[in-house]
């Protein structure tokens, strides 16, 4: 089945990022395809590669990079509202890229299930 | 097809839960996540309203979220499944659509 | 847009059940159903809970330094996005009523909306 992800908040603050991180993870394990993560709202937070977590806790936008680079999963970050909050190309991290919304409203319609994570 | 609804806020602090009973149809399938797990907790003043919402709908908590705030799956209301993340993704594939009661 | 061509109707709905301007969510749902409409999809809007004050009449947000956007849901129409849901019983918890709301709506009471929801491909809610 494919699946369409949208992560509405940031990274710590809320649990939403790491929920949707688990599920995916747990879809690819069980044969599913992740056509698309969307972050929207707080959710571009994510991507920014200047977070340095303490080495004894996970990374989240890593864990999201790796799960990127090793199952191809589009992670989309919304250009409006990464530019609202300072989320830009120069400090993007790996595996994200940048687009507009109509790359959620997409992932509605061509995915099997949207699933949302949220506060 | 039915719907898969998932609730990740404590009862004790939003109305997600309650707004989510409200508008669920028979059948449905609630799935309690996040802070939204300790809505499961038996001898609480909301056993009762869980046990009755096990009549209408099917209801489960995701076990690594009681597992991290320290809840025991056996200490449940009685009707609630505890299922694992590789549950979830069973869940919203065996529902029509999912809606996250933000 | 090939994606705006892929001949695949799906019955959307957008639920909002928080207030404006105490959390960015009302504006930033709005920007996503403004694109939505490129798309040609079934779009339905529902509007629960606190969410029904976000098209409360007389908003006037200058005072707290933040932008008035509830005028663009009078714009919807002319995006046809014409499926405004709100619910009844929200309404009347708040002491409000439909006189009370800046754009034509259908009020319709909580079981109607569970029932409404329930036929609905995709469900985004923040």
């Amino acid at each position: 089945m494919k699946f369409g992800i949208l992560v509405n908040e940031g990274p710590y603050n809320h649990q939403a990022s790491d929920t949707a991180y688990q599920f995916c993870k747990a879809a690819i394990e069980k044969g599913h395809e992740i056509f698309r993560v969307f972050f929207y709202y707080d959710g571009v937070n994510n991507a920014t590669r200047l977070g340095e977590p303490p080495s004894d806790d996970r990374n989240v936008t890593k864990n999201w990079a790796k799960l990127a680079e090793d199952h191809k999963v589009d992670l989309v970050v919304c250009v409006a509202a990464g530019l609202r909050r300072g989320i830009v190309e120069g400090n993007l991290a790996p595996g994200f890229r940048i687009s507009g919304l109509g790359q959620l409203i997409e992932a509605g319609i061509q995915t099997d299930r949207l699933v949302t994570f949220g506060d | 097809m039915s719907t898969l609804h998932t609730v990740n806020k404590s009862p004790f602090e939003r109305n997600n839960l309650e707004a989510c009973l409200g508008h669920a149809q028979p059948g449905d399938a609630i799935l309690l996540i996040e802070d939204g797990v300790i809505a499961a907790l038996a001898g609480g003043s909301l056993e009762g309203k869980m046990a009755d919402a096990a009549k209408t709908f099917k209801l489960f908590a995701l076990g690594p979220d009681l597992a991290a705030r320290g809840l025991d799956p056996a200490r449940i209301v009685a009707g609630i499944k505890v299922v694992d993340y590789g549950g979830f993704v069973d869940l919203t594939a065996e529902n029509k659509a999912i809606n996250a009661w933000l | 847009m090939d994606e705006m061509e892929s001949g695949i109707v799906k019955k959307f709905m957008f639920v909002n059940r928080k207030p404006p301007h105490g959390t960015v969510y009302a504006l930033e749902v709005l920007e996503m159903v403004l694109i939505s409409a490129a798309f040609d999809q079934d779009v339905h809007l529902a509007f629960l809970d606190d969410g029904v004050l976000q098209i409360k009449k007389g908003q006037t947000p200058a005072g707290i330094g933040v932008k008035n956007f509830s005028p663009t849901y009078r714009a919807l129409e002319g995006y046809d996005i014409e499926k405004l849901y709100v619910e009844a019983e929200s309404l009347a918890e708040r002491g409000l009523t439909e006189d009370d709301l800046l754009v034509p709506v259908e009020v319709i009471s909580r079981a109607d909306m569970g029932k409404l929801m329930a036929e609905m491909d995709v469900v985004m809610t923040a």
